[in-house]
C-alpha cells in the first residue's frame, strides 16, 4: 500500500470535518494523519488526509469524498511537487549533564527549544514524517517524557492555486 | 415578496412553494409549531400515519409512483430515529425523500434533553445531505435546498432537523431564496468520446447485453432505452429495481439477473463479451461472486454517480451521466457510425436458454396453494397498469418473476436495503400519489405483522389498497436457507399463523378494511376478482400457501453466477461447456 495526500477543500460549516472522517471509517479506510484548519478564503476550510491505500480504493474514496454536498475540491499532492510538514512537540529529559547534547541535536535538525525547565526540556520541531522520526530516534536514549505531533499539512509547489477556481464557485452562489 | 412570520409558518409556506401535496407524519413535542400552521394550509395534506417508519416508507411509495419529492414529518428523539429504516433504505434505493424532523431547542442541545437525539449526526451516512437548521431566516433556503439535493444527480434522501425554538421565533420569509451548494454539481452530460468508445465497442461485441437498473427509470428515460435495444437488437436484462424498465413480453427481453435470477438473463451475463450497464451499480446480488463474474465481459458502465463506476467491477468505458441523456446519446453515435453488430449466433445461445430454463414451479400434490400461482393470476387478473408494491423475502422475488411488469416503475419494492413492513406503507404512499392507479401490495405474513398498522391510516384517509397476504407461516425466505445450508433446522422462523395468530381477516376487519382469505387454488381467481370489485375500503387478503415452496432459480450467496441452480441440486447446462 502507498501512502497519499489528499487536499481537501471545504465549506466552512459545522460537522463537515465529522462527515469527512465518518466517510473514512464508513467505507473502510484508515487515516493516517489529518490536520484541518482555515485558509486565506473565510469560507473555506481545508483537510490535509494521509491515507495508505491502493490506488483502485483511493479512487474510490475521493469520489465519495465529492459526492459530500460541502466538500468542494479534492486534490492529491504528489510529495515531489508539494511541501509536506508535521509540526512535533516533545518534552525530553535534560540535566545540566545532558542538556548540551540535547540542544545540539536540536540544532542540527534545525529544531527549538520552547521551553526550559530544570530537568527537561520542550522542543519543536516541523518537517517531513521522515524527519520527525529520525529526530525522534537520537532524541530516545535521553528520555522522552511526552509527544505530540500534528497532522501532515501540505501545498503544492509553484505559483498555481488550487483554491482559486473553488473560490470562484462560491462567489457565484453568493 | 417579504413577510414577517415564525419559523414554522416559513417552513409550511417553502413547503407550499416547492410544489409539496402530501406529507406522511406524526406530531410530537418539538415539531408542535410546525403543527399548526400546517393545520392551515390548503395546499398540503398532513396525513396522520401510525408510525413515524410508516410515514418514511409511505413517503419512499409516493417518490416513487410519482417521481416527486416524498416528505415525511416528525419530532425529535424517538419520532426522528424511526425514520432512520426508511431514510436507510431510500439511500440504498435512491429514492428521493425529504425528511423533517423537530429538534429541541437550540440552547438545549447536547445537554440529553428530553427526545433529544442527535439525528443529523444519526443520518450521517445514510442521507445524501442533511441539515440542522437553528436560525429561522435558514429555513426556506434548507428546504429548497433539501429538495434540490433530494430530486437531482442521484436521488436520495435529504434530512431537515429544525430546532424548536428556530420553529417558534420570527423572521423574514421570501422566496425564491439564493441556495448556497458551491459544493453540489452532480453531471448530466455525459462526454462524449465515452459515448464514441461506447458504440465502437458495441459494434465490435459478438455477444452484448443490456444490464439496466432502476437508474434508468429515474432518468425516465424507457422509451429511449427501448429505442437503442431496438436499434441494436441486443438483449436486455432489468434488475429488481428496473422490472417494467423494458416490458417483459417483448422479446429481447431476457428477465431479471441475480440470485433469483432466470438462467437467461444469468447466462446472458456470464457468457457475454459486452455488458453495457445503464443506470446500475454491480451489486452483490446481481454479480455473485465477483471474481467469476461475467470473466469474458468488457464493461461499459453509465451511471450519474461516478463513485458507482468501477467500485465492483472495473469499467473499460466509464460513462458518466444522466441515463436519458447516455442513451439517447448512444442511439446518436451508433446511428451515426452506420455500423451493426451481428448477434444472430447469440440470440440462438439465449433462446435457447429461455426455452429450456422458463422460470417455472411445482404445484402440490396435497391440493394447498403455490404462492407463484397467486401471482401469476394477480397478474392476469390486476393486469400491468397495476403498480405492485412488495416488501422483503420469497413474495417479493415471486412477485419480480412471476408478475409480468411492461410499464416503468410499477414494480415498488425495497431492493438495497431489504427491508421487512415496506410493502404496507409503500402501497399506501404509492396510491396516494396516483390515486387512479389500482395499487396491491404483495406482503409476506413476516412483513406484513412489522408494519400492518397503517391499514388504519389507509382506512381513516380514504387509501383503498389492496394487499395480498402470501402466508406461509414462517419467515419463509429464511426457512428456505435453512432448509438448503442449515440442515432443515428451522431455529425461529415459524410463525404459527396457521393457529390464526393473528388471524388476518379479523385484523383487517379490526382496522375497517375488508378481509378476505384464499387457501385453495381454485378460489383464486374469484377472490381475486372479489378484492379488484372493492375501490372504497382497503382489502387485504390473506392467501395461505404452502410453507415448503422455494425461490427458484437460485445463486447461493457468494458462489458463482455460473453455479446457479434450477432447483435443488438442479444446474443448468451452459451453451459452451459442449464446446
Amino acid at each position: 500500500m502507498s501512502r497519499h495526500t489528499l487536499s481537501v477543500l471545504v465549506e466552512n460549516r459545522p460537522g463537515v470535518l465529522a462527515r469527512v472522517s465518518a466517510l473514512f471509517s464508513r467505507r473502510g479506510f484508515n487515516i493516517d494523519s489529518l490536520a484541518v484548519g482555515p485558509t486565506e478564503h473565510d469560507d473555506i476550510s481545508r483537510i490535509t488526509i494521509v491515507v495508505s491505500v491502493e490506488e483502485l480504493p483511493l479512487e474510490q474514496v475521493t469520489k465519495q469524498l465529492n459526492k459530500l454536498v460541502n466538500v468542494l475540491k479534492i486534490v492529491e499532492l504528489d510529495p515531489t511537487q508539494s511541501v509536506q510538514r508535521e509540526l512535533m512537540l516533545i518534552k525530553v529529559k535534560a540535566d545540566s549533564e545532558s542538556r548540551s547534547h540535547v540542544l545540539e541535536l536540536v540544532q542540527l535538525f534545525r529544531a527549538r527549544c520552547v521551553d526550559v525547565a530544570a530537568d527537561a526540556v520542550t522542543i519543536e520541531v516541523t518537517g517531513t514524517p521522515d524527519k520527525l522520526e529520525a529526530f525522534v530516534k537520537v532524541l530516545e536514549p535521553f528520555g522522552i517524557k511526552e509527544l505530540v505531533q500534528s497532522g501532515m499539512v501540505a501545498i503544492g509547489r509553484g505559483a498555481r492555486s488550487i483554491t482559486d477556481r473553488s473560490l470562484r464557485a462560491l462567489d457565484r452562489t453568493a | 415578496m417579504t413577510e414577517r412570520m415564525t419559523g414554522a409558518q416559513a417552513l409550511v409556506r417553502a413547503l407550499e412553494h416547492v410544489g409539496v401535496d402530501t406529507v406522511f407524519g406524526i406530531p410530537g413535542g418539538a415539531i408542535l409549531p410546525a403543527y399548526d400552521p400546517l393545520y392551515d394550509s390548503t395546499k398540503v395534506r398532513h396525513v396522520l400515519v401510525r408510525h413515524e417508519q410508516g410515514a418514511g416508507h409511505a413517503a419512499e411509495g409516493y417518490a416513487q409512483a410519482t417521481g416527486k419529492v416524498g416528505v415525511c414529518m416528525a419530532t425529535s428523539g424517538p419520532g426522528a430515529t424511526n425514520l432512520v429504516t426508511p431514510i436507510a433504505d431510500a439511500y440504498m434505493d435512491s429514492v428521493p425523500i425529504v425528511a423533517i424532523t423537530g429538534q429541541v431547542a437550540s440552547a438545549a442541545i447536547g445537554t440529553d434533553a428530553f427526545q433529544e437525539a442527535d439525528i443529523s449526526g444519526i443520518t450521517m451516512p445514510i442521507t445524501k445531505h442533511n441539515f440542522l437548521v437553528t436560525d429561522p431566516a435558514d429555513i426556506a433556503r434548507t428546504i429548497m435546498e433539501a429538495f434540490h439535493i433530494a430530486s437531482t444527480g442521484r436521488p436520495g434522501p435529504v434530512l431537515v432537523d429544525i430546532s424548536k425554538d428556530a420553529l417558534q421565533s420570527e423572521t423574514t420569509f421570501s422566496w425564491p431564496p439564493t441556495m448556497q451548494l458551491p459544493g453540489y454539481r452532480p453531471v448530466t452530460r455525459p462526454h462524449s468520446k465515452q459515448i464514441r468508445e461506447a458504440a465502437k465497442l458495441i459494434a465490435e461485441a459478438s455477444r452484448p447485453v443490456l444490464y439496466v437498473g432502476g437508474g434508468v427509470h429515474k432518468a425516465s428515460a424507457s422509451a429511449e432505452l427501448l429505442q437503442l435495444a431496438e436499434l441494436t437488437n441486443i438483449p436486455v436484462i432489468t434488475t429488481l429495481m428496473a422490472r417494467g424498465t423494458f416490458p417483459d413480453s417483448h422479446p429481447q427481453h431476457m428477465g431479471m439477473p441475480g440470485m433469483h435470477g432466470s438462467v437467461s438473463a444469468v447466462g446472458a451475463l456470464q457468457q457475454s463479451d459486452l455488458i453495457i450497464g445503464l443506470g446500475v451499480r454491480f451489486d452483490d446480488r446481481v454479480t455473485g461472486n465477483l471474481a467469476s463474474f461475467a470473466p469474458y465481459a468488457k464493461i461499459v458502465h453509465a451511471d450519474i454517480d461516478p463513485a458507482e463506476i468501477s467500485k465492483n467491477r472495473h469499467a473499460d468505458v466509464p460513462i458518466v451521466g444522466d441515463c436519458k441523456e447516455v442513451i439517447s446519446d448512444l442511439i446518436g453515435a451508433i446511428e451515426a457510425s452506420g455500423q451493426k453488430g451481428d448477434y444472430a449466433d447469440w440470440w440462438t445461445v439465449l433462446n435457447g436458454y429461455k426455452q429450456t430454463y422458463p422460470l417455472g414451479y411445482d404445484e402440490f400434490e396435497d391440493g394447498s396453494l403455490a404462492p407463484q400461482y397467486v401471482m401469476e393470476r394477480l397478474s392476469a387478473i390486476a393486469g400491468p397498469e397495476t403498480y405492485y408494491v412488495a416488501g422483503v423475502g420469497q413474495h417479493q422475488m415471486w412477485a419480480s418473476q412471476f408478475i409480468g411488469y411492461e410499464n416503468p416503475g410499477t414494480f415498488i419494492n425495497s431492493g438495497g436495503l431489504g427491508t421487512m413492513g415496506f410493502a404496507v406503507p409503500a402501497a399506501m404512499g404509492a396510491k396516494m400519489g396516483r390515486p387512479d392507479a389500482t395499487v396491491w401490495a404483495i406482503d409476506g405474513d413476516g412483513c406484513f405483522q412489522m408494519t400492518n398498522q397503517e391499514l388504519a391510516t389507509c382506512a381513516l384517509e380514504g387509501v383503498p389498497v389492496k394487499i395480498a397476504v402470501i402466508n406461509n407461516g414462517n419467515l419463509g425466505m429464511v426457512r428456505q436457507w435453512q432448509t438448503l445450508f442449515y440442515d432443515q433446522r428451522y431455529s425461529n422462523t415459524n410463525l404459527q399463523t396457521a393457529r390464526r395468530i393473528p388471524d388476518f381477516v379479523k385484523l383487517a376487519e379490526a382496522y375497517g378494511c375488508v378481509g378476505l382469505r384464499c387457501e385453495r387454488p381454485e378460489d383464486v381467481d374469484a377472490v381475486i376478482k372479489k378484492a379488484m370489485e372493492i375501490n372504497d375500503v382497503p382489502v387485504v387478503v390473506d392467501f395461505v400457501v404452502h410453507q415448503d415452496a422455494m425461490v427458484w432459480p437460485m445463486v447461493a450467496a457468494g458462489t458463482s453466477n455460473d453455479d446457479i441452480k434450477i432447483a435443488r441440486d438442479m444446474a443448468p447446462k451452459w451453451e459452451n461447456e459442449d464446446e
